[in-house]
């Protein structure tokens, strides 16, 4: 890994992935909700508030698939249906106006709310978007009341942040028709953030905005003026909501690793009309620091065989990763769908033979996972420690989520997420008592 | 609607759920979409279990709505039967699904498969976890058993008693199913089955075999205890073995249904270490601490009766989120001279903490938290709980070990006595301070300084009205320690007040102690 860093995009793998063929399947799904998102989203946006309006299994979810709660008052909270808002007996939207009322004034430092959807306000058509412009009028337009859904039946782990973000794309002030700007969307961690700010500035790109922003009151302005790189690829639904606002959506690999990271500020160095040495000039030294951060833990991927259940919609960005950097072999990825227009640049740096899987038939997959045995498995929490039970080592996707993993510092952080279950193995030791 | 930031149960299904993984050869089939899956992190992650809950998920989607949902269950039914070939299958739905109602119960009943479906029906926007959990077993029961003849006592043989309610994400089960046993080894009484957890199907049907029940966990089992009693004519207990005196009653319960004479073979001092170590001098800093107890019914009132009969603490709080059994906690309450809080709101539980300035909390994962935010000990005592609360350790709640591990658990959190008196003659040693936490917990430096001397409290001053202090009784108050200090600058703004006082002297302050001494 010593060899000189390449300036520019990465060449595709001979042919790469984007015409293999895809095993679709149906069946149960072993996937957290777009409610999920709410865990990632309210620490993010500091002045935001989510409710959920939906039932005690809502309520339940999130506090469950935070893992550990939050010790301070949360910023989300679930307005639980009951028997008497279904049978008739209360109007359901007086009741979420009491519930809204409520909370605001408990919270009166929140600039926007989230009213969220979920399975069962869905399947009751309990509409929301009246909702929210109705409770925005009552309240003087003193918080923005915004929504979206993140039910079950309609989004799946990551889209809640897709959805939640898309709700926004109305919201942004326009960019006045003279001005350029560089959008990056999706939630990164404010560490990541800064660091690719400097890397922007060095680059000479500005001004750039991120969505979601620190605060729900600063919200990013967009029009035709705006170059769009998103930072997650689960977003798509916000991307085509920006391009109908005018935005230009930069087509590249997503900032995994140091070949993504690059490929990512490359496309928005081409797009500002940065020249290749000053690229050169600003990516050498970081770019170099990563590999050799990373050297370390490709000798304990390199050639290891890993498989993807679907879950966060990060396992083909990560995947490249993990193949083209650290030399694993991908043995089946799985993703809960597939959106090629965000992917077309991933998946044309995909080897070619790795077999993709969208949707999820949860025993099958488990079938083929057992009768392939990888050397490690991506995977939700709870399934991990079942797999482990049964001799596969794990790595619980969640973490991805919540765990700085984009840039060029972060690179070999985020191998080592995928050493440690290995590393583990590795220094246990236990003698039979005989 | 009801606003809700962490709930203490989650929804009947769930209970189910509960039932299902605690048990082998049964599978639970349910109708719900894509994401109700999170709730088997509940048993993988939380209690570490090796083996995925034994659950199938319909995932339906919004496609799938107003089209053939129903369709979906049939080949969920038919692929989780072929593939697990269970000993009996429930069948059921999560919220979202009751409202398309296509009473997958009823068409997995329909199917003819060759062994018992129980068809579940949990009112998901009713009910709650622990009811369902509760219904499920009583259904499974009921199901099995009910054509089932009572079978004839063969003279001669030791009694039998079946343990009924130990489940998945019940407290400490392992290890209270196992000190149960102990003791029941030791009176001369056999265990006939142990269920939900560890059972199959075809030990449920043993269960007319014993010559009564052990009512384990009444929140799971109390419904099917009370059935067997009506139909196969087997005693239940009444005492959940929590604590010395609980355990003492429970043996002498157990022996009038046995007819064992079991007073004279154990006595509480030869069992357990709590009665020596809470008679003990050391103990004598326990006395008349101030505990606040909040957790399902049957923990709620077990530590109730422990802190006060047991190791000399004062209840100032008592309460349960188990509505079902509110009327025994609203009784026990009324015995300690207090009123019970009987709510699933954790906003209220903490306005109640707060209120009653508790020197320890006994509660569930909730309390932990709120504890932590207010600067208090903690010991968590109930389900809902973290994986923390699954020790590797053996560490049950019930029989006369149950007893010595309350006791170290409960203690502990606490600031020893010795070093109370210490930081109450010297404050200011630089080491050795008032915001320090217990010197045997470590813990992290004025982690929350204002919340422990009190300044979190409401006083009357934040709200203007009362007495305000003057600099030199404000200074003489930070004298206090800490874990005092709200509780003195509360009794001295009600003196001050009761008194009309405006301002706060130095000499109110004494008046005030005077007056309220405890």
């Amino acid at each position: 890994m010593n060899s000189p860093a390449p300036t520019s995009i990465p060449k595709p793998a001979a042919g790469g992935c984007n015409d293999s063929v895809i095993v679709r399947e149906r069946g149960q799904r072993e996937v957290f909700c777009g409610l999920t998102g709410i865990v990632w989203l309210h620490r993010k946006l500091q002045d935001a508030f989510f409710l959920v309006v939906g039932s005690r299994t809502c309520a339940h979810l999130i506090q469950s698939a935070a893992g550990v709660m939050i010790f301070a008052e949360p910023r989300f909270a679930t307005a639980i249906l009951q028997e008497r808002d279904l049978a008739g007996m209360a109007d359901c939207n007086e009741e979420l106006d009491r519930v809204v009322n409520e909370l605001l004034a408990r919270r009166p430092e929140i600039s926007t709310l989230f009213l969220v959807g979920s399975c069962p306000s869905e399947v009751i058509k309990l509409d929301l978007a009246n909702a929210a412009q109705r409770l925005t009028l009552s309240h003087n337009g003193r918080v923005r009341i915004v929504n979206y859904s993140g039910s079950g039946i309609e989004t799946t782990f990551t889209q809640g942040e897709d959805n939640c973000l898309k709700a926004l794309v109305p919201e942004l002030p326009g960019l006045p028709e003279s001005q350029q700007s560089l959008l990056v969307v999706g939630t990164l961690a404010d560490v990541v953030e800064d660091q690719f700010v400097r890397l922007f500035d060095e680059l000479g790109i500005g001004p750039v905005h991120f969505l979601p922003p620190r605060r729900a009151t600063e919200l990013p302005p967009v029009g035709p003026g705006t170059r769009l790189l998103l930072a997650q690829p689960f977003l798509g639904e916000t991307a085509r909501a920006l391009i109908a606002r005018g935005a230009t959506l930069l087509e590249a690999p997503y900032p995994f690793g140091v070949e993504g990271t690059l490929g990512w500020l490359q496309a928005a160095a081409r797009s500002f009309d940065i020249g290749n040495e000053q690229f050169e000039a600003v990516t050498a030294i970081p770019a170099a620091r990563a590999r050799r951060a990373l050297a370390h833990h490709r000798d304990i991927l390199a050639g290891k065989r890993i498989s993807f259940l679907p879950d966060s919609q990060l396992e083909i960005p990560l995947a490249r990763f993990l193949q083209r950097e650290c030399g694993m072999q991908p043995v089946e990825v799985g993703t809960p769908y597939l959106d090629r227009q965000m992917l077309t640049s991933e998946l044309s740096l995909l080897d070619s033979g790795t077999r993709l899987s969208e949707g999820q038939h949860l025993e099958r997959q488990l079938d083929r996972l057992r009768s392939e045995r990888p050397d490690l498995t991506v995977c939700g929490l709870g399934l991990a420690n079942p797999l482990e039970a049964e001799g596969l080592a794990t790595k619980w996707s969640i973490e991805l989520v919540f765990t700085p993993i984009h840039g060029f510092e972060q690179a070999a952080d985020l191998a080592e997420l995928f050493c440690r279950p290995l590393v583990r193995r590795e220094r246990l030791r236990f003698q039979t008592c005989s | 609607m009801q606003l809700t930031l962490w709930t203490y149960e989650g929804p009947p299904h769930v209970g189910a759920m509960r039932i299902a993984t605690s048990m082998q050869g049964v599978h639970y089939v349910l109708h719900a979409p894509q994401g109700d899956t999170y709730a088997d992190l509940l048993f993988t992650m939380i209690e570490r279990r090796d083996r995925r809950p034994p659950v199938t998920y319909t995932t339906f989607q919004a496609r799938d709505l107003g089209g053939d949902t129903a369709n979906l269950v049939i080949s969920a039914v038919r692929e989780a039967y072929e593939r697990f070939k269970p000993q009996a299958l429930l069948v059921g739905e999560s919220c979202t699904a009751e409202l398309i109602q296509d009473q997958p119960g009823g068409l997995a009943a329909g199917m003819g498969l060759p062994v018992p479906v129980v068809p579940l029906e949990l009112p998901a926007y009713s009910k709650k976890e622990n009811w369902g959990a509760s219904e499920t077993f009583y259904y499974l029961v009921r199901t099995l058993l009910k054509d089932l003849e009572p079978p004839e006592r063969v003279p001669g043989s030791r009694p039998r008693a079946n343990l009924l309610g130990p489940s998945a994400m019940g407290f400490r089960v392992r290890d209270n199913i196992e000190e149960v046993r102990r003791l029941l080894d030791r009176v001369g009484i056999d265990v006939n089955v142990v269920a939900p957890e560890g059972a199959s199907p075809a030990d449920l049907l043993r269960i007319p075999e014993a010559d009564f029940n052990i009512c384990l966990y009444p929140e799971v089992a109390q419904t099917t205890c009370a059935w067997l009693e009506r139909t196969f004519k087997q005693p239940f207990t009444r005492t959940v073995p929590i604590g010395v005196n609980a355990t003492c009653e429970f043996l002498a319960e157990i022996g009038a249904l046995s007819g064992i004479q079991v007073s004279s073979s154990l006595s509480a001092e030869d069992q357990s270490r709590l009665p020596w170590y809470s008679r003990s001098v050391d103990s004598n800093y326990l006395t008349g601490k101030r505990v606040f107890i909040f957790a399902d019914a049957t923990h709620a009132l077990a530590a109730a009766r422990m802190a006060s009969e047991e190791l000399g603490f004062e209840v100032v709080g008592l309460g349960t989120y188990s509505r079902e059994f509110a009327r025994q906690v609203r009784q026990a309450a009324s015995d300690l001279g207090l009123e019970a809080l009987i709510t699933d709101d954790y906003l209220e539980v903490e306005a109640r903490i707060t209120e009653a300035e508790p020197e320890l909390v006994l509660g569930t994962q909730m309390e932990r938290h709120i504890a932590k935010r207010l600067g208090l000990p903690c010991a968590v005592i109930s389900a809902p709980f973290h994986v923390q609360d699954v020790p590797a350790r053996y560490s049950p709640q019930m029989g006369f070990e149950g007893a010595n591990v309350l006791f170290d658990t409960w203690v502990h959190p606490l600031m020893m006595g010795l070093e109370e008196h210490l930081l109450g003659m010297f404050r200011d040693d630089f080491e050795f301070h008032d915001g320090a936490a217990p010197s045997h917990l470590g813990g992290g430096p004025e982690a929350n300084a204002a919340a422990r001397d009190g300044n979190g409290v409401k006083t009357m001053a934040d709200g203007g009205a009362g007495p305000a202090w003057d600099h030199e009784a404000e200074r003489e108050l930070r004298k206090i320690p800490f874990f005092v200090r709200g509780k003195a600058r509360r009794n001295t703004e009600r003196f001050a007040c009761d008194a009309g006082l405006e301002t706060i002297t130095l000499e109110t302050l004494y008046d005030a102690k005077a007056h309220f001494g405890r």
